[in-house]
């Protein structure tokens, strides 16, 4: 039983991590920026899809499709900032989300037409296949790539923008526009590299998961709830609680499953509840 | 003006009257099918298979000319199929209402063709009680019982399995597939350890198969849609070393389509599938409309979407052919009913008195062959029918 529960705890840790590689990128634009981007999922299926692309067509290796697929994200998502974005920063929410989502369905509709209905599959090299057994255990090495490439970005997150200039001068034109300008902080810009730095996330997310949940053209719908889940429970902005908030998540839902599977697909719904009645701010949030 | 009032004028009183004029010439198909949505691939593949039956043997027939009209329902829900079914009938004035991917969308869409008495051409909703709701209805896709109740007893009787776990997508078609594959399985003297049902989208399957292993089962069997969920699980079963040859992994066919296979790779060796429709069968017929699918399609196989949609036609237009061009729905029913021919998934016919679909079962098992992955079919069965029909 013991036993067990160390597999269910790592499965559950790991789907966490993959929900927070798709979200992350979320939380840094919601929080910092105050742009409600339900297009985030878009990115992550373009990430997904570049990935893919780049591996079948131009014989890219995995390890490399990665990086193409954050950057394909983030600078076709500096593109649509600088074009479309921008306008609705001081629009309204509602002005924002009914524009996002409009964007999912063109993109669902531009995928479809480019890439079509079907699945895309992806080949992992043989190194991130299979398991590796530890006594009685049996630890999915994908599934080891996927923790060690989210405490990656985590560290990388927390010290960039904790600890670099970049870091300073985002939190600085967040907190207070009209000063940071006055300090010489050129705003325009850093929200724009903010923005790539967040979709770039979400693109590699996209990439990373395909080959746990699989790729078509409804991904950016798919996984929107999860992802906004993970990030209402984290709290806005912040990237520890994005963290925090997906692991429990994760763990939640696989727990749950193997425990009680009659309502384990709920339980993910009850956590949430649940924790935004304690903290409605989410985990970790500030405002 | 003047012509605007009439034209309004006509259109309003004379609408059934004008379609009856110029259906003298054309046989209007009305084809529901969710082109948009979460099961816009299925709509795709299965209308590629209507697309290539009528490029191959022309538009028409009986001295009429076939005209399709598209409506698209946008996933599985019965009030929309059954509006566009009534749209098609009432606006359109057609003929014959075929498509129907989705249980909901028949369902939805019986009530009119039972109304309206149009013959219903279902493509591939695989759910029994679908052709017992209109007396019009015809199936030419396959059941889900047909295939599972059969999958069943022959793990038992020749898979060499006595005891089993199931693990189904929580839906209408999983919970069907479950009870048909347990019963036959029970039937023949086999047991099943235990069942558990995963959510349809589900994006994880980590906990419902560690379950499965706690159980130790000789086999387990699967049941989930298609599309990304296949490879998936099939990936999650091999992580947790439950693969065969230690633990045989039972399926209905769409867990190894070849989008699946080519995720899985060599952990899907060894998977043995139930399915009506296998891709690489050794039949000329086959190998020719896979050839000219691929070929109009950039490639892609054809699935079980496109053979349903495929045969479709070829009912109605054999049926057209057979009533000289009579489209009341009782004649070309009657058309239907004990209609038998040869198609590219092996002989088929028509059950005059369910006037559902009986076929070869097939039972199939990943292998290599030729350095690639495909289906390689074990054994068929002849003619089986569904066995839920008249058990109630």
């Amino acid at each position: 039983m013991n036993a067990n529960l160390v597999i269910v705890l790592f499965d559950g840790f790991a789907f966490g991590m993959l929900l927070f590689v798709l979200s992350v990128g979320l939380s840094v634009t919601l929080g910092l920026m105050n742009f409600i981007n339900l297009a985030h999922g878009a990115f992550g299926m373009l990430g997904g899809y570049v990935a893919v692309t780049a591996m079948r067509q131009l014989g890219f290796p995995f390890l490399l499709a990665l990086p193409t697929a954050f950057l394909a994200a983030a600078l076709v998502s500096v593109v649509f900032e600088r074009t479309l974005f921008r306008r609705l920063y001081r629009a309204g929410e509602l002005n924002q989300v009914l524009f996002t989502i409009g964007l999912v369905f063109v993109s669902a509709a531009a995928a479809t037409y480019v890439f079509g209905t079907g699945q895309q599959p992806i080949v992992l090299p043989d190194w991130l296949r299979g398991s590796v057994v530890v006594g009685e255990l049996r630890f999915g090495v994908y599934r080891i790539f996927l923790i060690a490439m989210a405490l990656a970005i985590t560290a990388l997150l927390v010290f960039g923008l904790e600890r670099t200039r970049l870091g300073a001068r985002i939190r600085a034109a967040v907190d207070n526009q009209r000063v940071a300008q006055g300090l010489g902080i050129n705003v325009d810009r850093i929200f724009a590299v903010t923005f790539a730095l967040g979709s770039g996330l979400a693109g590699l997310g996209g990439a990373l998961a395909v080959e746990i949940v699989g790729l078509d053209p409804s991904f950016g719908f798919h996984y929107l709830v999860y992802v906004l889940i993970v990030v209402a429970v984290g709290g806005l902005g912040s990237v520890t609680g994005s963290f925090v908030g997906a692991a429990l998540l994760g763990i939640g839902d696989v727990a749950g499953k193997y425990f009680v599977p009659e309502i384990g697909s709920f339980l993910i719904y009850l956590m949430l509840v649940a924790i935004l009645l304690v903290r409605p701010l989410g985990l970790f949030g500030k405002r | 003006m003047t012509k605007t009032v009439f034209g309004a004028i006509a259109l309003a009183v004379g609408l059934g009257w004008t379609m009856a004029a110029t259906a003298q010439e054309t046989v209007k198909v009305g084809v529901i099918l969710p082109y948009s949505g979460p099961f816009a691939d299925a709509a795709n593949q299965l209308d590629a298979g209507i697309k290539l039956y009528m490029a191959q043997n022309g538009d028409e027939v009986a001295g009429k000319t076939i005209e399709i009209i598209r409506k698209d329902t946008g996933g599985p829900s019965p009030d929309v199929a059954r509006r566009l079914a009534q749209e098609l009938v009432v606006r359109d004035g057609v003929d014959i209402l075929a498509g129907f991917a989705l249980t909901p969308e028949a369902l939805g869409a019986a009530e009119i063709s039972k109304e309206a008495q149009k013959l219903m051409v279902v493509m591939n909703a695989a759910t029994s009680i679908v052709t017992e709701q209109s007396p019009y209805a015809v199936r030419t896709s396959v059941t889900i019982p047909q295939l599972n109740y059969t999958f069943g007893k022959w793990a038992f009787e020749e898979g060499g399995v006595t005891q089993a776990y199931t693990l189904v997508a929580d839906y209408g078609p999983g919970h069907d597939a479950e009870s048909s594959f347990s019963k036959g399985f029970t039937e023949a003297g086999g047991k099943i350890l235990g069942s558990d049902r995963t959510p349809v989208a589900n994006p994880d399957f980590s906990a419902f198969v560690q379950r499965v292993k706690d159980s130790n089962p000789e086999a387990v069997y699967i049941f989930v849609p298609g599309g990304g969920q296949p490879a998936a699980i099939g990936k999650a079963l091999v992580d947790r070393g439950l693969a065969p040859p230690d633990t045989k992994i039972f399926a209905q066919g769409e867990l190894t389509h070849p989008e699946a296979l080519e995720s899985m790779g060599d952990t899907a060796k060894g998977i043995i599938t139930t399915y009506h429709y296998t891709l690489e069968r050794d039949d000329p017929l086959n190998a020719e409309f896979v050839a000219a699918y691929r070929e109009a399609n950039g490639d892609r196989a054809p699935d079980l979407f496109s053979i349903g949609g495929y045969d479709g036609m070829h009912l109605i237009y054999e049926a057209l052919k057979k009533t000289g061009g009579d489209t009341s729905g009782d004649a070309l029913v009657e058309a239907a009913k004990g209609m038998a021919w040869q198609s590219p998934r092996g002989p088929i016919s028509i059950d005059p008195e369910t006037r559902d679909i009986v076929q070869t079962v097939y039972i199939r098992q990943v292998e290599e062959v030729d350095g690639s992955l495909q289906n390689v079919i074990l054994q068929e069965i002849p003619e089986v029918k569904d066995p839920l029909h008249g058990a109630n």
